[in-house]
């Protein structure tokens, strides 16, 4: 084989880590290197230094050490039987090209995952030696995201959050009987044992933190997890299902929801069409509800057709609203919080901002139309000073009236 | 009274000067100067303009001896000083004019609501956005220093009057560097230690290039999944004001030009290189009524399986099943059938011995106002097909295919070919099987009176030659 050069294997080792769909570098401490000493920082909100033509945020070096690997998972495309090309980075030449790449200012810090060389443990070495090179010897304070193989080692497992901000184990698919059909290679209980044992180290390290001034950081921005979505049959209603027990039982910070795409040289298990961007945009929507708007579990559920799939036409709160009609309209100038929340159209700020304006008068429409983005949506559910929709909340007609449009818009996700 | 409710004219020192303009403002207020007879003047403004009436500064009138203290929230400081930096003439104006109100009604800010509260809160956000797409979009590029030291330095264009108030956020970052970010309006210098100001700059300031770029480029242009192209969620986050300071922006139009190329192809290829064949024609049977790789195979209609004898001598490939065939889901059952079986018999060519299939196995078609009318299959689509017919002839095995039409030259070939020119003779092919090309019967019926029988003639001798094989 003929030696690769730093920028062929750049091109391979990216290309096969881009269906990954986190690129976040929020919600870590605060870090500077004001001190002269080391360099980079991270000012809790993450930074978006580029954004890609599939509308996604560029923020971190997202690559593989390699893309070798003796696992075959059929949605994989760097699964051993693909016909992709490969190359492998060493842990100093990820090091230098993040320190490179993060000196001009491209990036925010590393996102490091790998396939499977040799074994499991020896992989996690590699990785974990690539973040151990960039805090140790460069004394880097950028962001550090390291994928962790959950069949790895459990004292490797623990050792990567000793370097990453971010540590994530995918749990690939919603179901179990996806996984065992499209990853022969992974098992559940494998998978769930590694997010456990990090969940009580992120959980250690910070009860160490509260009672040691210098303890280490441990994974000051969790874990997160990921899920492709129309790989296998899972409906919207088990996926949710599915994740919100991962926040609940892992402390999950986010579960990333990828829609499967076409890879090239594709397995034959797949399906070849791939399911609507539309489908992983309401599951996303119904995950915003669930953590932010006081949606339980069973209100997205009844949101969701018998099928147990969401509308693709309008998002997750608007189908809940149309269902239970009787709970609207909501008197913006009396209604507490929660029922506000439960409003199609307004979102958390702009609940903020009703609440702390109505305490200075009455709202009228023209109040709520300068704090809402969109008062025709708003409209059939509230109540204001100078309004009331009479006939309107009642009408059949009223899904037609206040869906968006199928546009142009559509036809791209379609 | 005329002096009282003339206007008074203040200078801020700087665009970004919100601390100078505080003290300012305080003065006026405490002087009972009311919102509009101020006009506030910037550095640069083109004399005569606006409201013309200042020449010169007036000199800072004298507070009222009973003037209370003047009272600002903590909430409108914070906008207040972000809002300032936005590039809009009239922003003291209307930081004035809230700060005015205020001093009546203290909670005003709460009110998000107010129309002004509003104002300012919309400036400030343009103002937070815009600080935070320098951070994000500033690209330093490397140059050797007269002492050897790596110099980081960047051209950058803010919208707003960001730069100094973005400084921390390099140096926090950067410190260990020696960087310099050049802008129109000013420039940064961080030598390591202390933060310098200096003139505005021009592009050509700026170093033209550097290496590494082409490695970030490699990165822009492999991360992006062609698989999904969401155009306007990139320009909405990535304003195409900043592309041309960017040095991966100039590869935005191609990779969108090729995206929807690119998966077209990615879900032809997965298509026909995964995957074992099919080891039975019923198996085959039920493979090809699941097969979604192309858009025929996603319109509705049902396969059209092969037909005939599982091993046969002959194989006979048409182009597609028709209006016909997808209702029988059997292949030559409609009208070109027919031709081909009124020659078959003439010719002495027993159709029940050979396999009879097609190229393509879904019916490709427009609605029509009666009927279903037969579109011709893209290369693309033979191709994709091509697997199955493949997997069909291995499981047949016949020693001769008698290909009906360029389309199912093509199927066999994985070629286009030139009809005229190779049809009449067998042409081999890699297993030793013959191959003979001839046109297919549906053309005959399309033919006049006149060309019809002369076509005729060479199809009946093309079908003698397939008998005799």
């Amino acid at each position: 084989m003929t030696q690769l050069s730093t920028l062929e294997k750049l091109g391979i080792l990216a290309d096969a880590a881009k269906y990954d769909a986190s690129c976040a570098s929020s919600g870590t401490t605060r870090r500077d290197s004001k001190s002269g000493k080391g360099i980079g920082s991270t000012e809790g909100m993450g930074i978006c230094h580029a954004y890609a033509p599939d509308g996604r945020c560029i923020s971190l070096l997202k690559i593989l050490l390699t893309n070798h690997c003796i696992f075959d998972c059929h949605y994989c495309i760097n699964r051993k039987s693909s016909n992709v090309r490969r190359a492998r980075f060493s842990p100093q030449e990820v090091a230098d090209l993040t320190l490179a790449f993060y000196r001009r200012n491209y990036i925010e810090g590393l996102f490091l995952s790998s396939g499977i060389i040799k074994s499991s443990s020896h992989t996690m070495e590699q990785l974990i030696e690539s973040a151990r090179i960039l805090r140790e010897e460069h004394d880097f304070r950028g962001y550090i995201h390291l994928k962790t193989i959950p069949e790895a080692d459990p004292d490797l497992v623990r050792r990567a959050g000793l370097f990453a901000d971010r540590v994530s184990i995918n749990v690939e698919l919603p179901t179990t009987a996806g996984l065992t059909r499209l990853a022969p290679d992974k098992s559940v209980p494998r998978i769930e044992g590694a997010m456990d044992l990090m969940a009580g180290a992120i959980v250690e390290g910070r009860d160490a933190r509260r009672r040691f001034r210098h303890a280490p950081r441990y994974a000051p921005a969790g874990q997160s997890t990921q899920m492709i979505i129309g790989a296998d049959a899972a409906s919207d209603a088990e996926i949710i299902t599915r994740s919100s027990g991962l926040y609940g039982q892992f402390g999950m910070r986010r579960v990333y929801y990828s829609a499967f795409s076409p890879i090239p040289d594709a397995s034959a298990v797949l399906p070849l069409k791939r399911p609507p961007l539309m489908r992983e945009h309401r599951l996303y929507q119904s995950d915003w509800l669930l953590r932010f708007y006081g949606y339980s579990l069973d209100d997205l559920r009844a949101a969701a057709d018998p099928a147990g799939m969401l509308p693709l036409d309008i998002d997750p709160k608007l189908a809940f609203a149309l269902k239970f009609r009787d709970r609207f309209p909501v008197d913006v100038n009396r209604a507490p919080r929660e029922a506000l929340l439960r409003v199609p159209g307004l979102g958390v700020r702009a609940v903020n901002g009703i609440l702390s304006a109505r305490r200075q008068r009455r709202l009228d429409l023209a109040d709520l139309a300068r704090l809402t983005v969109s008062l025709t949506k708003v409209r059939p559910f509230i109540i204001a000073a100078d309004w009331r929709p009479v006939v309107l909340a009642d009408r059949a007609d009223l899904r037609a009236m206040v869906a968006p449009v199928r546009g142009e818009q559509l036809e791209l996700f379609a | 009274m005329t002096a009282l409710l003339s206007r008074i004219c203040v200078a801020v020192a700087a665009h970004d000067d919100f601390d100078g303009w505080r003290d300012s403002a305080r003065a006026l207020i405490q002087a009972g100067v009311a919102p509009d007879r101020v006009v506030w003047t910037l550095p640069g403004a083109v004399a005569g303009d606006l409201f013309a009436a200042c020449p010169a500064p007036d000199p800072a009138p004298d507070p009222a001896p009973d003037a209370p203290p003047v009272r600002a929230s903590r909430d409108y400081l914070d906008l207040a000083g972000r809002a300032a930096l936005h590039a809009d003439p009239a922003r003291f104006d209307l930081l004035y004019r809230v700060l005015w109100r205020l001093q009546r009604a203290p909670r005003l800010m709460a009110d998000r609501a107010d129309p002004d509260v509003r104002a300012i809160d919309a400036l400030a956000r343009v103002v937070r956005r815009d600080m935070h797409k320098m951070r994000a979009f500033v690209r330093f590029r490397v140059v050797r220093d007269a002492d050897g030291a790596d110099h980081h330095v960047a051209w950058f264009e803010p919208g707003h009057h960001i730069l100094r108030a973005n400084g921390g956020f390099f140096v926090r970052r950067f410190a260990g560097m020696r960087w310099s970010i050049l802008t129109p309006q000013g420039a940064l210098h961080w030598d390591g230690e202390t933060l310098r100001e200096g003139p505005p700059a021009s592009r050509a300031d700026a170093p033209a290039g550097d290496p590494v770029e082409a490695l970030w480029r490699t990165y822009y242009a492999a991360i992006f999944n062609p698989a999904r192209l969401k155009i306007d969620a990139m320009v909405k986050e990535m304003p195409r004001r900043y592309w041309k300071n960017l040095p991966e922006a100039d590869l935005i139009p191609d990779l969108i030009a090729s995206a929807q190329a690119r998966e077209a192809e990615m879900i032809a290829l997965g298509g026909q290189e995964s995957g074992r064949p099919p080891e039975s024609l019923a198996a085959l049977d039920v493979a090809v009524a699941a097969c979604r790789r192309c858009a025929i195979g996603c319109n509705g209609t049902r396969a059209v399986p092969g037909h005939g004898p599982a091993q046969a001598r002959l194989m006979i490939v048409g182009e597609q099943p028709g209006d016909q065939e997808e209702r029988a889901g059997r292949p030559f059952v409609g009208p070109a059938g027919q031709v081909l079986r009124d020659h078959a018999r003439a010719a002495g060519l027993d159709l029940d011995a050979a396999r009879l299939t097609n190229a393509v196995r879904h019916f490709k078609h427009v609605t029509g106002t009666k009927q279903r009318l037969h579109q011709t299959p893209t290369a693309r689509e033979i191709d994709t097909c091509r697997w199955w017919l493949d997997a069909e002839r291995h499981l047949v095995r016949p020693r001769v295919v008698l290909a009906l039409g360029a389309s199912a030259a093509r199927g066999i070939l994985g070629r286009t070919v030139s009809l005229q020119h190779e049809r009449g003779r067998f042409v081999p092919l890699d297993d030793g099987v013959r191959l003979l090309i001839t046109s297919h019967p549906a053309y005959l019926l399309r033919l006049g009176d006149d060309a019809r029988e002369a076509e005729a003639a060479r199809f009946a001798a093309d079908l003698a030659l397939a008998a005799q094989a």
